[in-house]
């Protein structure tokens, strides 16, 4: 016999689909099959059963190879490297839950270190921006029952959130959009002929980091001023007409990806799109949202706000919080050799940051905690493996428009695997007795 | 748990009625007792000190999604006033927007325990509650929203109000919420299409529904459930000079009603922050309303008001009245944040700084103050500055010190730029009016609780309430300069919360026991609104039904359930 | 005769490459994913060579063998594309301006032909790496 478990919550992306339907086996332990998740939320519930996975922690030798350790042990390490350090990094923080992120403020706080999340190689120049100019934003459902104007700006949906479309954006029926996708424009603006632009009603083929001019040419436009005979490779003709199907709407939302917060000009596009949303609610209602990526990094900068007052970059090792990006934020640290030992948790730099930093994190005391064999746990000195968060685990995350939602257990972790919150909460005791609070 | 005997302070207590007297106060498990109750207590000499029970905040935005954007989105509100953590206290940030541990030190701070968090998007009921949860020290509650609720807008469009009432049972439970709040009823969903609802029968876009209708039938079903707390409304028009008028209609829509409510309140209609909503004249032209504002609540015993005191800080703002905020940030060209919520509600939040440069501010400032001072009874008239909105709720002892002090104002009129057309468009610099303690008591301690249907537990010394007491470096009877008042009720000697010493020599000596305070109502079985609640989540929520509910002992660890029974 | 091509390098998800990242980036099917350049026909042309050629990719900040193929999501005459993933972060510009971000988007790079240099693991690729044992 088996059970189905429903309104499962997917912990992969940012789109935190709750409507996932989740077959095991009736003892509880075997994860069988998986529906209405996309080809990745799949994987990554089918990945957690894998007959290969590494269930203990283990610490890198001299030779090269790894030996397993206790629980105990990986605690005592990590307390260790935490408590000697001057200024450790404590990195990641997104795949996991509010609780786990809640705890690791409380070592943080407690040992001086610098946190930040995948923020930083993310969103967080859009996070700077919004300090900037602020951010009129909505949730999802909005977007569904209201939206007849959707705007991808450098983010490819199809790819990266494969249900966001579906779910929220492009095609749903909602309150007052019983037409679907007949009754929307879809616009896309991206370097590349991407697999959401196919969908869309007008691409923009832009030049690839050029987003600030043709925002800019956006504000032009919604004036009516004179536009140069090209901006970003676009000819005027093409700006003017998509300035008017974005003000002729009822209800516009721009969504915006790592084509605008990774590319030259950072948070100085994210500024730009976010004035052509409040200049278009002179005409008509508009908001904009970040695609995040993992399930909670949002959460994350959620935690912190309210504990640190900060979003991501969180320097706690004078004391107090502070925050000054480019100067707090992990790649800058790495770069300059100014921390001392490095924590992740719920992240993979080793395989998403530049390689000088991963660099960095393989010559300094360093433990990894990932479900995942990674990138990240090759380069460290300490791996410990922990259940799957809203596989094995439930707990708070925070959907890309802010919204919580609890994740779900579905099945048992492998005998005798901690959580990143019992884990923590073990390094936390150890770090309070070294540091004798 | 300690007993504790609080010897010769002298004691403001409208609850026991004592006016400044010295008395003893004995605590014991927990609980204000009887002084022969304690048998062997830890004395505290409160002899030549002020002695109150703890504060009470009817109305403060301190937890919750807007609350955050405020944070995130205003690293400059954490310059020059961060705090490094020692002992038990964790670091400490913000001047506006604090974070949650700072919220909960600084209440303490000044003598409070208990602070409602004023308005709760029902989709971000666990934010709300991880934030208070990780609030020190005080006990709170949560309303969340409905003034622009679907169901209730569907529903009261056709006056049913057994089936609002099983709705707003049903949200309550689901979102651990405390009271019924509307903010800009109708006005937020217009928002939703960049449109407002500026007066009490202008019609919602589509629900062909007027705010008026949408007020009235949420009286009545909060009296049909008997709730604890009354309807909680910050009427249509915020901020708009010559919007006294709509407060006055708004006002008026409880005419005819009677309390319902086994919980000792009087009132069917609080309104909150009404130094916003008491606006004359029009344009920069605008003027104090505060006389006919007062007039009217002095004179119907079924509402209460807080204040909303203006207090000439930086500030951020913050509302669920979402077009006021864009109003806002059109006039003032700050960073604007805002956050439509499907279904229910919307926020936004913008910087703003009140400047005593500037008449407009100058001229709110008073407003506050007016109706303060206009007051003929503080049972009913509380003291806030709709914190964050008209300032920082650290302010409390300066409004104190202004409405227990004319030299006090005098000063502050002197230091106006415009003082002669402030004067002008104004009441306050004719009247000499200053509160006495009791008074302050009333507006802080008896006032709110007894209208948040908590007189059984909060806002008094006589035995059996919860043993919140404050003792306050005070002498009234003696000399004092008014900054004296500022000083002393902003920084408390000793402060127990329920029972527990949680400032000792104005030191934070403990976390308290935080409890999270909602309001279960039973209704008898309504399977129209379960029906209609499975259709709106199955075709126009982005959550599923099952993942809405808050429920686990991580959002709510320490609940206090108060049972309402509206199945007769 | 082949010859270096110049071309801007962007990087990014593909779906291919978060399935194959949840599988496991120690498994075959991630450098499959991840260990390849996308390169418009265009671009092949002037490089010379025939898809699923290996090729060195170069910056100013380092250098990496993957896999050229056909780009999936063009025509982007003169972009070229490398899944997110540590082939990409070899040769990213890590200069952040100050923002924290690393710039991943807009790398000026030189793609050659290498046919006979092997596309390595992730993880063999970060340790070699690590180590100072990469070419």
């Amino acid at each position: 016999m088996t059970k189905t478990v429903t309104d499962v919550v997917c912990p992969f992306c940012g789109t935190l689909c709750d409507d996932l339907e989740v077959v095991v086996s009736d003892d509880g332990k075997d994860l069988l099959e998986v529906y209405n998740a996309c080809a990745i939320g799949a994987e990554k519930f089918l990945h957690s059963q894998a007959k290969d996975r590494i269930t203990r922690p283990r610490m890198r030798q001299e030779d090269g190879s790894w030996k397993e350790i206790s629980y105990d042990e990986a605690a005592e390490y990590t307390a260790r490297i935490l408590a000697d350090a001057k200024k450790p990094l404590m990195y990641g923080w997104s795949s996991t839950n509010c609780e786990a992120q809640s705890i690791g403020s409380e070592i943080g706080e407690a040992v001086g270190a610098v946190m930040d999340n995948t923020a930083t190689v993310c969103h967080g120049t859009s996070l700077i921006a919004v300090q900037d100019i602020g951010i009129p934003s909505c949730t999802l459902g909005e977007v569904k029952n209201r939206a007849d104007r959707i705007l991808f700006w450098g983010c490819n949906p199809a790819h990266a959130h494969p249900r966001h479309m579906s779910r929220y954006s492009i095609f749903p029926r909602g309150f007052f959009t019983g037409k679907g996708h007949a009754g929307r424009k879809i616009i896309v603006v991206d370097p590349r002929v991407t697999d959401t632009a196919h969908v869309a009603d007008v691409h923009l083929q832009i030049e690839q980091g050029h987003d600030y001019e043709l925002l800019d040419a956006f504000r032009v436009a919604f004036k009516g001023e004179k536009l140069p005979d090209f901006v970003a490779g676009i000819p005027k003709e093409k700006i003017y007409e998509v300035a008017e199907t974005l003000k002729s709407g009822r209800f516009a939302i721009i969504f915006f990806g790592m084509g605008v917060t990774q590319s030259i000009g950072k948070n100085h596009n994210i500024d730009a799109a976010i004035a052509v949303t409040r200049d278009l609610n002179e005409y008509t209602k508009a908001a904009i949202m970040p695609m995040r990526g993992h399930y909670n990094v949002t959460g994350s900068g959620q935690v912190w706000g309210w504990q640190f007052g900060f979003p991501f970059a969180v320097d706690l090792s004078r004391g107090f919080a502070r925050y000054n990006p480019g100067e707090t934020t992990s790649n800058d640290l790495l770069r300059r050799d100014e921390v001392d030992a490095v924590f992740v948790l719920g992240s993979d730099p080793g395989a998403h940051f530049p390689f000088s930093s991963v660099k960095k994190i393989y010559n300094l005391p360093s433990v990894a905690i990932d479900p995942h064999e990674t990138p990240t746990t090759e380069v460290c000195k300490v791996h410990v493996p922990v259940a799957f968060v809203g596989v094995e685990v439930g707990g708070c995350a925070y959907r890309m428009d802010n919204v919580p939602i609890e994740t779900r257990k579905v099945v048992d972790a492998p005998e005798g695997m901690m959580t990143d919150e019992e884990f923590l909460k073990r390094v936390f005791a150890r770090v309070k007795a070294i540091k004798g609070v | 748990m300690a007993e504790y005997l609080i010897k010769n302070g002298f004691v403001f207590d409208p609850v026991l009625g004592i006016r400044g007297d010295a008395a003893d106060i004995a605590i014991k498990d927990g609980k204000i007792v009887e002084t022969s109750a304690v048998k062997s207590p830890k004395v505290i000499d409160a002899a030549g000190k002020t002695v109150m029970a703890g504060g009470v905040d009817i109305h403060a935005h301190v937890a919750g999604p807007k609350v955050n954007i405020g944070r995130n989105f205003r690293p400059e509100d954490k310059l020059f006033n961060c705090k490094p953590g020692h002992g038990i206290e964790r670091m400490q940030g913000g001047f506006s927007v604090p974070t949650t541990i700072r919220t909960g030190y600084d209440y303490a701070h000044m003598g409070y325990t208990t602070v409602m968090e004023a308005a709760m998007p029902p989709l971000y009921a666990r934010h709300t509650h991880e934030e208070m949860r990780d609030t020190p020290i005080l006990d709170q509650g949560a309303y969340p929203v409905f003034g622009n609720n679907w169901f209730v807008l569907e529903y009261l469009k056709n006056h049913e109000i057994e089936n609002t009432a099983a709705y707003i049972a049903w949200l309550l439970r689901a979102t651990k919420g405390y009271a019924v709040k509307v903010v800009n009823p109708g006005g937020t969903e217009a928002w939703a299409w960049g449109l407002n609802c500026e007066n009490i029968h202008d019609p919602v876009p589509y629900f062909d529904i007027t705010p008026a209708q949408i007020v009235k039938g949420l009286i009545e079903a909060n009296e049909y459930l008997g709730l604890p707390h009354s309807m909680h409304v910050h009427a249509n028009n915020l901020g708009t000079p010559g919007n006294y008028q709509t407060t006055l209609d708004t006002f008026k829509l409880s005419e005819g009603i009677k309390p319902n409510s086994k919980f000792g309140r009087d009132q069917v209609m609080h309104h909150t922050h009404v130094q916003f909503h008491s606006y004359g004249g029009e344009g920069f032209n605008f003027e104090s309303k505060a006389p006919e504002i007062m007039d009217y609540v002095n004179t119907h015993d079924n509402i209460t008001i807080d204040l909303g005191c203006v207090t000439l800080d930086e500030t951020t703002t913050m509302t669920a009245d979402g077009p006021f905020e864009h109003h806002l940030t059109e006039l003032n060209h700050l960073k604007w944040a805002n956050a439509d919520v499907e279904l229910e509600t919307a926020a936004g939040v913008v910087p703003f700084v009140y400047s005593a440069n500037n008449k407009a501010n100058a001229v709110q400032w008073c407003i506050g103050l007016e109706l303060g001072l206009l007051a003929k009874d503080f049972m009913r008239v509380f003291l806030t500055t709709d914190h964050p909105n008209a300032g920082p709720f650290i302010r409390y002892p300066r409004i104190m010190k202004w409405l227990m002090s004319q030299e006090a104002r005098d000063q502050q009129f002197d230091a106006f730029k415009h003082k002669d057309k402030v004067i002008e468009a104004t009441n306050l610099a004719g009247m000499d009016r200053e509160l006495d303690l009791y008074e302050i008591a009333q507006m802080t301690r008896a006032g709110p609780a007894k209208s948040l249907g908590l007189a059984h537990m909060y806002g008094g010394l006589a035995p059996g309430l919860d043993g919140d007491v404050a003792i306050f470096d005070f002498n009234p009877n003696e000399p004092y300069a008014p900054d004296d008042i500022e000083k002393a009720f902003g920084n408390a000697r000793h402060l127990f919360k329920s029972g527990v010493q949680v400032i000792s020599d104005h030191e934070i000596a403990s976390n308290g026991n935080k409890r999270t305070l909602w309001v279960n109502a039973k209704v008898n079985e309504n399977p129209q609104v379960m029906r209609d609640v499975k259709e709106k989540f199955l075709r126009y929520y982005t959550v599923t039904l099952n993942n809405y509910e808050v429920a686990g002992h991580h959002y709510v660890p320490n609940p206090y359930v108060i049972e309402v029974d509206a199945t007769q | 005769m082949t010859m270096a091509i110049r071309v801007n390098l962007i990087t990014g998800r593909t779906i291919q490459q978060g399935v194959a990242m949840e599988a496991g980036k120690e498994k075959p099917a991630y450098t499959t994913a991840c260990g390849i350049i996308e390169l418009d026909p265009a671009d092949f042309k002037k490089l010379g060579t025939f898809r699923s050629t290996n090729v060195r990719v170069t910056s100013n900040h380092g250098s990496v063998v993957v896999k050229a193929v056909e780009a999936t999501q063009g025509p982007h005459p003169g972009v070229a594309y490398i899944p997110m993933g540590p082939w990409a972060n070899m040769i990213v510009n890590p200069n952040t301006y100050s923002t924290g971000m690393p710039t991943f988007k807009g790398v000026p790079v030189e793609v050659d032909v290498a046919k006979n240099e092997p596309v390595l693991s992730s993880l063999e690729l970060v340790r070699k790496g690590c180590r100072g044992e990469l070419a």
